[in-house]
């Protein structure tokens, strides 16, 4: 569904990603894993459009989607979250879910009746109606989640979801994670949190100094030699 | 760094909330009451006093548009403002265009050139735009009072010779005090639309975190420039009524940055974002520069400016919400402590 | 086509005034370089440097040019209890507060100048450095030559105190990253009033050796802040040596615009030039952007 070709990215002399290549299938759990440093939020905003990348090809479906603007990947199917949540704080839980309804559907109404679904399907329908600016991260997370949902996306990226949160926390967002999966949703996320990406991916890819140094199930890549020198030299 | 108003924990009750049936009551009868004002206060300087009133509200509303709702801080819309009032008064003077029809073609001037200009400048990040905005108007200004054919610096007085409705030229101040009135009204009415509408939501989220906005399809350029369209537009309007009101136009009085700051200014005391927050900013405006004036006297002194600025900086600094702002933080923080008062009971 | 006697006159004046346009650039360009805060009230500071050579002079006799160290110590102190009185409390506030903050500054200084000097127009009728001076055929002013020196003199001087002191290193790590520096001891609320003392004293010292030919009024500050604006920017915020040439290059912009275009359209064409930075390099010819 998603295919990452020979993606290269540099940034005036720095080069974040050097000809990285894979795939995520149709409802597929991918993660990209690897140290500080190795460029997988680089690659996530090349895939989302938020700079193009410097060589290299990224396709949706077989439809090319490099080189579009953010807005563009979200209508073409591209749903993203970000390391800090973005909530927009000036409005209600359930008014930040709407932003993403009203990509599909521009009248109000319908907007809020998505939003509300969206809501119980990530637990947060009791919360609806506080200021979005309130929530606790674990709940500004799910929120994000919900958010990105919202515009109908084929594939969803998130950027560290698990991050900083207690271990029950991390079990909300797994259990999340794995019924957005269940909807048919391809996932391609970064994760830290090695035992929340760990059980439920399908494939995991791992990325040291901007380069791919494996890409197999999540047990292949653990006793991957060359992915445990990386993580230990860091 | 983002150009924001503040906008932590509260949220404003018109968007997503249905008014509820005594708050349209409410609305209705201050229309009425509005509206009845010329026949009970008769007086015309009191009467001119209200309709300052009205035009520095429904400024302050058109401005909030692009600035209280989507964020983008103009600091340079007097230049629709004037273009308004010349658009309307040339096309009055020199072709005999009807006011009906050169202010509404005023306004579409406008907010053409917003367009034109707003393409590259809402790039602009920050201090940048607001910058932009002033050089925009000061060029604005300049052109102006070099062109022979809008008066340069001498301006333009329009003829007294008609009066009546057909040109909008009146001996009374009610037919003023009605026309700003309607005007605000519309204004009003636009906002409230765009409020409830998708474009409200969007507004918003491209002022609070424009990136996320982007990762939600919303494309940030299309909608800055519907909020200056919109705002440009309605302030234009504004400008041509001014116009026919004095009579008399030059470019210190309708392109001044001063006049942007005004306009701002209402919007911002009253409260960004809120829909009637212009409204009260615009009556407490007008009562501190008319109060200042008549209380210190005209002398020169600048009394009236250190007042001004004193409340300019006391509301930057402690109530950046503005008045109305002000009064939802405290209903959001009574609602917030009478929901934990409940969980405490709950749990005791 | 102007002769060449014209276009020397024309270069060395664009040259002297671009020097102060330099000189109250620098000051906001601290400012911003160290806190990230544009002062719309830095022309105000240029003012009360005007005022402050004008009182001395016009209350107890005093030259101008001897009174400039005493101008730039009150506009240093004036600046510095500013910050400690208002600035540092919209430090961290969303830029709206900021801007506006600044802005009511100015509409306040302007109004208190008024109040308490009266908006008549002043000036200093007779100084050290009055006359002309004759250089290779070209006359010019020798209060506008003087300044242009002292510009040159004090730029050198704050751009000295900058990179060889160890304040001016502080400043500088607070600049370039505020938190780190504070990780390494360096009070940064000390380091912002230092800015906004030595961003005054800057346009202070302009306001100074301008006084001896330029009217002294209320609103004199509007004259500069827009230009000094466009200076900062076309520099890039935060760099002292760029203040310094893009002030030059303002100057020479605006007296050349003036010449061949019209007098009238002078500003016009500097705020036209600002527009096209903005459009294509926002960081300015030195900036970090």
């Amino acid at each position: 569904m998603l295919r990452v070709e020979a993606v290269t990215k540099r940034f005036s002399g720095l080069v974040a990603n050097e000809d990285v290549s894979f795939d995520v299938g149709a409802g597929q759990i991918v993660g990209l894993i690897g140290p500080n440093g190795a460029g997988k939020t680089t690659l996530f905003n090349c895939i989302a459009g938020f700079f193009p990348p410097s060589s290299g090809d990224i396709r949706l479906d077989g439809v090319r989607i490099a080189g579009l603007r953010p807005e563009q990947c979200a209508k073409a199917g591209v749903g993203r979250t970000f390391q800090i949540a973005r909530t927009f704080t000036s409005m209600t839980t359930r008014q930040n879910v709407m932003v993403g309804a009203l990509l599909r559907d521009r009248r109000v109404r319908h907007a809020r009746r998505d939003a509300d679904a969206l809501l119980d399907f990530v637990g947060l329908s009791k919360s609806a109606d506080r200021a979005a600016g309130s929530l606790t991260i674990s709940e500004q997370r799910r929120l994000a989640l919900a958010r990105a949902l919202a515009t109908k996306p084929r594939i969803l990226l998130m950027d560290e979801v698990m991050a900083g949160l207690n271990p029950s926390e991390v079990r909300e967002a797994v259990d999340v994670v794995l019924r957005i999966r269940e909807r048919g949703i391809a996932c391609l996320i970064v994760e830290h949190v090695l035992e929340g990406i760990m059980p439920i991916a399908d494939r995991i890819v791992v990325l040291d100094d901007g380069r791919k140094i494996a890409d197999g199930t999540p047990a292949e890549v653990s006793n991957d030699p060359a992915v445990i020198a990386a993580y230990l030299g860091d | 760094m983002n150009a924001t108003a503040p906008t932590a924990t509260i949220v404003d009750p018109p968007l997503g909330r249905r008014a509820s049936a005594t708050q349209v009551a409410m609305i209705a009868t201050a229309l009425v009451a509005a509206a009845l004002l010329p026949l009970v206060v008769t007086s015309p300087s009191r009467l001119n006093l209200a309709i300052l009133v009205l035009m520095a509200a429904q400024l302050g509303v058109a401005w909030n548009i692009v600035g209280g709702y989507a964020g983008q801080i103009s600091l340079g819309h007097a230049a629709f403002f004037g273009v308004g009032a010349y658009t309307a008064t040339i096309l009055f003077m020199n072709h005999g265009v009807s006011p009906w029809l050169g202010i509404p073609l005023g306004g579409l001037v406008a907010a053409s050139i917003g367009v034109i200009v707003g393409w590259p400048c809402f790039r602009l990040k920050g201090h940048y735009f607001a910058m932009a905005t002033i050089a925009i108007a000061e060029i604005v200004q300049i052109f102006f009072t070099n062109w022979e054919y809008a008066g340069a610096a001498v301006g333009l007085s329009l003829p007294m010779t008609q009066r009546g409705w057909s040109v909008m030229i009146f001996n009374d101040k009610a037919s003023y005090y009605w026309l700003a009135l309607g005007l605000l009204v519309f204004s009003l009415a636009v906002n409230f639309v765009i409020e409830k509408s998708f474009l409200g939501y969007y507004f918003r989220a491209i002022k609070d975190e424009p990136d996320a906005a982007r990762s939600l399809g919303v494309g940030l350029l299309v909608f800055k420039q519907i909020a200056l369209f919109a705002s440009s537009f309605l302030t234009a309007l504004g400008g041509g009524l001014y116009a026919f009101k004095e009579l008399y136009i030059d470019p210190p009085s309708v392109l001044s940055t001063g006049l942007s700051i005004k306009m701002a200014l209402a919007a911002i005391l009253g409260g960004v974002g809120t829909l009637f927050g212009p409204l009260v900013g615009g009556v407490v405006l007008t009562a501190i520069e008319e109060g200042s004036r008549s209380f210190f006297g005209g002398s020169g002194r600048g009394t009236d400016l250190i007042l001004y600025a004193l409340i300019i900086i006391g509301v930057a600094i402690y109530y950046p919400r503005g008045i109305v702002g002000w009064f939802v933080e405290r209903r959001a923080r009574r609602q917030a402590k009478s929901l934990r008062s409940e969980v405490v009971d709950v749990a005791g | 086509m102007p002769t060449t006697d014209i276009l020397l006159q024309t270069l060395l004046s664009g040259i002297l005034i671009g020097l102060i346009y330099a000189l109250v650039a620098i000051g906001l360009t601290i400012i911003f370089g160290v806190m990230d805060v544009v002062n719309f009230s830095h022309g105000e500071f240029l003012m009360l440097g005007m005022y402050s050579s004008f009182w001395l002079f016009a209350l107890f006799a005093l030259d101008p040019i001897l009174t400039l160290p005493l101008t730039t110590m009150i506009l240093f102190a004036f600046g510095y209890a500013l910050y400690r009185l208002v600035i540092r409390r919209i430090t961290d506030a969303p830029m709206l507060s900021q801007i506006f903050t600044t802005f009511g500054l100015m509409i306040l200084l302007r109004g208190l100048a008024q109040f308490f000097w009266k908006p008549d127009f002043r000036s200093i009728t007779h100084s050290s450095v009055e006359g002309t001076l004759s250089i290779g055929g070209i006359q010019i002013g020798m209060p506008q030559f003087v300044a242009g020196i002292g510009a040159i003199v004090v730029t050198v001087a704050v751009h000295q105190f900058i990179t060889r002191t160890k304040t001016g290193a502080a400043l500088e790590a607070t600049a370039s990253d505020r938190d780190a520096a504070r990780l390494m001891g360096i009070d940064s609320q000390k380091m912002f009033a230092l800015a906004w003392g030595l961003g005054a004293a800057c346009a202070g010292v302009a306001g100074g050796l301008l006084s001896t030919f330029f009217p002294i009024f209320p609103e004199v500050g509007a004259n500069f802040i827009l230009i000094a604006f466009v200076v900062v920017n076309l520099g890039g915020f935060g760099s002292i040596a760029g203040a310094f040439w893009a002030g030059i290059i303002v100057g020479l912009v605006e007296v050349f615009g003036g010449l061949l275009i019209g007098p009238q359209y002078k500003l016009a064409i500097v705020l036209a030039l600002f527009l096209a930075m903005l459009m294509w390099r926002p960081q300015g010819l030195l900036g970090k952007a």
